[in-house]
């Protein structure tokens, strides 16, 4: 998703002369052909994340389009007050763009995780909150970023994730995308997650139970014609994300609940627990701890399909 | 160009509106406001290239006071510049109205950031100096901040970005009135020597009094040298300065002047009218 992400901003600097790309001292030679297209437009921000997101601020107010770039983390949780200040009370057209979100640096531990960082940011106003699914949604996901008036953050995953899309696929601010339909249950993958809720539906499939799909590429503001439609046809709606299920797409559909009032169908929120997962692993080991494989999803989504037949 | 006496009565007038404005919606950093009163006089008056006619002209230099709890002083400043009708100061923090205790971005006209949480307004100066060098404008910025507020790490993270990019559109002015919240800033942190620590980062910094107008005057209209080196004048101040007795008494970071202070206050700064 990062190489989509670099051959898109540059591709979007090029036509855009307002778009400025900071970066927080990662991407090495990532990118080497907008820095060749837009040399004024670039600016290595070094490991001070705090200046690099005020600064962002301020090129905003002056009327520019700056994008902050670095690993996810250090994008968000690191510059909360800077986001909240700087960007979010503001108001200006900062995007924020995280990198390897969720357990895509499982490897380097918990201080490289971030399966807070939507929880956290959700709560900012004026703040919209994009979800690529991979790496065919990341240019159209730039765009509908840019046409924003307010500041956005967009959470990417890592690099060689699955493609789900043969091409760029609609991306609509506000909007969830149907990738699949069924008529049992509907699972709203969150980002790289979705792809893991294809697959599980497949299994489901095996099993006699059709599954929609729905990548949610907005988490903030909801798509909420799409959960209205979700809950009433579906016995089961379950959100599948490398995020806690503390805060994140999960807490955001469950306050959707609370405020609309009972549902037809009932919410499985299937997400990372509340806790720091210190051990050493990759993201597929990671992920299987989590209950977050297609098979674990599928098992989660049988089981409460069952119990709520 | 204005006499430097005249700036100083313009200087004392602003500084009995601060006192009177502290009392009347009892909110505290009194000490904190009248501290950078000629600062904010040298600058609006002097330093910046400004036209309250046209506060968002796009070639306009920015001031951002980073220390924004001394939003009294700068309120007051851009009514007396002209920038809104000075009746508008009698909302300041009161219900619903435009002036809160900390400024907000465009609140009134001229407010280019919001501030109130210190060590934002250098890293967002610095996006507008960029945003200037890209769009090809001569705008230059100008950010105002505490002492207290030189603690901040994100300060530094900016002070050494700035040289690095060669940012000399950039000035800080440091209101060096030795006092923070609660105690001596060389004290809690090791903040002396200051103008030495941004000439380690890379700044071209003097120091200079921070009362004398024709000095500051003179710190802001000094030419870049060439080098690319951002400006840091550091400006050493008394808090509370003004009145004789708040001077240097950091018990007015908090207190809210009474009726009879205020009309003290206004004596010792010769305006001695009480408003209507």
């Amino acid at each position: 998703m990062r190489n989509a992400f670099a051959a898109a901003i540059t591709e979007l600097a090029v036509k855009d002369e307002r778009i400025v790309l900071l970066s927080g001292d990662i991407g090495n030679r990532l990118f080497d052909k907008y820095r060749e297209r837009c040399p004024t437009r670039f600016y290595n921000c070094g490991v001070a994340e705090a200046n690099m997101t005020g600064m962002a601020a301020g090129l905003a107010l002056s009327g520019l389009r700056p994008f902050t770039y670095t690993i996810t983390p250090f994008a968000t949780t690191r510059v909360i007050e800077q986001i909240r200040v700087d960007i979010c009370y503001h108001d200006v057209p900062v995007v924020i763009v995280g990198t390897g979100s969720g357990l895509s640096y499982a490897s380097l531990g918990p201080t490289h995780h971030s399966c807070e960082d939507v929880g956290i940011l959700r709560c900012f106003p004026n703040l919209t909150i994009l979800c690529p699914a991979d790496a065919m949604e990341v240019g159209p996901a730039i765009e509908a970023a840019v046409s924003c008036p307010g500041p956005v953050y967009i959470r990417l995953g890592k690099k060689g994730e699955p493609v789900i899309h043969e091409k760029p696929p609609r991306f609509e601010v506000g909007r969830g995308l149907v990738i699949r339909e069924g008529s049992d249950v509907c699972l709203l993958g969150m980002g790289t997650m979705t792809f893991t809720a294809l697959e599980a539906a497949q299994l489901l499939d095996g099993l006699g139970i059709s599954a929609r799909v729905v990548s949610m590429q907005t988490v903030k503001p909801l798509d909420e014609r799409l959960l209205h439609e979700s809950f009433a046809r579906h016995r089961v709606v379950a959100v599948v994300e490398e995020h806690s299920t503390i805060g994140g797409l999960g807490s955001a559909v469950a306050e959707w609940i609370a405020r609309s009032g009972p549902q037809h169908g009932v919410l499985e929120a299937i997400g990372t627990p509340d806790a720091f997962i210190s051990e050493a692993g990759s993201q597929q080991w990671m992920r299987e701890r989590c209950g977050l494989t297609p098979q674990a999803v599928a098992e989660r989504i049988v089981r409460r399909f069952q119990a709520a037949g | 160009m204005t006499k430097s006496a005249d700036l100083a009565a313009i200087a004392a007038r602003i500084r009995a509106r601060v006192v009177e404005m502290s009392h009347a919606a009892e909110t505290p950093h009194l000490g904190s406001s009248l501290s950078c009163v000629d600062m904010l006089v040298a600058a609006y008056w002097d330093g910046l290239r400004i036209d309250p006619e046209h506060p968002l002209a796009p070639d306009r230099d920015r001031f951002i006071l980073s220390k924004g709890h001394a939003a009294t002083a700068l309120y007051a400043t851009l009514a007396e510049r002209g920038f809104f009708d000075a009746s508008l100061l009698d909302t300041y923090d009161t219900d619903g109205g435009a002036l809160p205790e900390h400024p907000g971005l465009q609140c009134v006209p001229g407010i280019e950031a919001a501030t109130g949480s210190l060590g934002h307004g250098l890293p967002m100066a610095l996006g507008m100096a960029l945003a200037a060098r890209i769009q090809g404008r001569p705008s230059r910025c100008l950010v105002l901040m505490s002492d207290g507020e030189c603690e901040e790490g994100s300060v530094w993270e900016a002070a050494m970005f700035a040289p690095a990019h060669k940012l000399d559109a950039v000035t800080v002015m440091i209101d060096y009135n030795k006092w923070q919240a609660t105690g001596r800033s060389d004290e809690i942190m090791a903040l002396a020597p200051l103008a030495e620590k941004w000439r380690a980062f890379g700044w071209d910094a003097c120091e200079v009094d921070g009362h004398d107008l024709d000095a500051i005057r003179s710190a802001l209209g000094h030419e870049a040298d060439g080098t690319g080196r951002p400006r840091a004048i550091v400006c050493h101040t008394v808090k509370g300065k003004g009145v004789s007795f708040m001077e240097d008494d950091n018990n007015w970071h908090y207190r809210i002047p009474t009726a009879d202070e205020v009309r003290k206050a206004r004596l010792e700064l010769g305006q001695p009218e009480v408003r209507a």
